[in-house]
């Protein structure tokens, strides 16, 4: 445990006790639009991706074809190809372990993945996100299923806030040059000879991309299907090809 | 619905899961191109962010979901503990919705 310090436990507690509510309306959603308990909880544990899921089930619900509603859960799920190419480094090198954490890669695991600094906690991070998310999300989905219609709304209790608050709050240090950097780079360049000013542009040059990707996500949200809008901002990436 | 289209998805899903890790092993990636690896998952993240936060099936999602962003947006940037900053997020908006001021 000796990278898992107490913060980090506690933060990844508190995403998966949210996913965890999540989860148990998508169960009761799922089972109100005619998908059976275990139908619903096997889609949890194989396809792991709450947008899609949700996705699905209201193609289903509102008449739409399987081949529509499996095509816009594959589109919205897209973005962990570019994940992976980011996180490739937190799985490891034993084939069934990376084969296990190729599972559990969502937003949040890439989100606390890149808001550690080193690559120890990197994993740590990843791992431990990802493994008491996929807990809490299928227990929750098990338990929405059984109960049924009987839940509440769960817009009731924010809990649609949450998530991209706590997004937010995990892409801020990726987005802001750590404090302690400022007086080093006021003196320009410190004792190894490294330009000390590099994380200061850096997390400029990050806040230009993410101000970039979210304007066009944004702006093109109305106009396209569900999921695109989220690939193309990555064309905000243009901003960093000088 | 069936097993079939279920399955489907979570094979697709995993696929593009797996690529990432597959496509790493077989290139050997420089110092600049990680970067800007880890620059499109800032853009992909911040795209999330900003569609949660202001969107719902397309169109905008009411002032409630996004007042209560904007009050954990805040509480992250004073550095309070994440754990704060979701639930009060969450409470904001639960707030709004329970008063019907937005």
């Amino acid at each position: 445990m000796g990278t898992l310090d107490r913060s980090l436990i506690r933060d990844v507690a508190a995403i998966s006790a949210a996913a965890g509510v999540i989860g148990v309306s998508f169960g009761a959603i799922a089972v109100a639009a005619g998908i059976s308990v275990w139908l619903a909880s096997l889609m949890s544990l194989l396809v792991f991706a709450g947008g899609s899921q949700f996705m699905m089930v209201g193609v289903v619900a509102g008449g739409g074809s399987p081949v529509a509603a499996v095509l816009a859960g594959l589109l919205l799920n897209a973005r962990h190809l570019p994940f992976g190419l980011v996180v490739a480094d937190v799985l490891g090198k034993s084939w069934p372990m990376r084969l296990l954490g190729t599972h559990l890669m969502v937003d949040e695991s890439v989100a606390f993945a890149l808001a550690q600094k080193d690559p120890a906690r990197r994993r740590a991070a990843y791992w431990l996100c990802g493994g008491t998310l996929f807990v809490a999300w299928n227990v929750g989905v098990v338990i929405g299923a059984m109960a049924g219609r009987a839940l509440g709304n769960p817009d009731a209790l924010g809990l649609d806030a949450a998530f991209p608050a706590g997004m937010l709050a995990l892409l801020l240090p990726s987005l802001m040059a750590p404090r302690r950097e400022k007086p080093k780079a006021e003196a320009g360049e410190d004792v190894a000879g490294v330009d000390a000013r590099e994380p200061v542009r850096a997390a400029a040059l990050a806040r230009r991309v993410a101000l970039l990707g979210a304007v066009i996500a944004l702006t093109t949200t109305p106009l396209l299907p569900a999921g695109l809008p989220v690939l193309l901002a990555l064309l905000a990436l243009v901003v960093a090809l000088r | 619905m069936t097993l079939l289209p279920i399955l489907i998805l979570a094979a697709g899903t995993y696929a593009f899961r797996l690529a990432g890790p597959l496509l790493s092993q077989r290139i050997q990636v420089s110092a600049r191109v990680q970067r800007l690896l880890t620059l499109s998952a800032i853009a992909l993240l911040s795209a999330l962010v900003a569609t949660a936060a202001l969107t719902s099936n397309g169109g905008f999602a009411g002032w409630a979901r996004p007042a209560g962003v904007a009050v954990g947006a805040a509480l992250a940037l004073l550095r309070l503990p994440f754990v704060v900053v979701v639930v009060a997020a969450a409470a904001t908006t639960a707030l709004l919705r329970m008063t019907g001021m937005a």
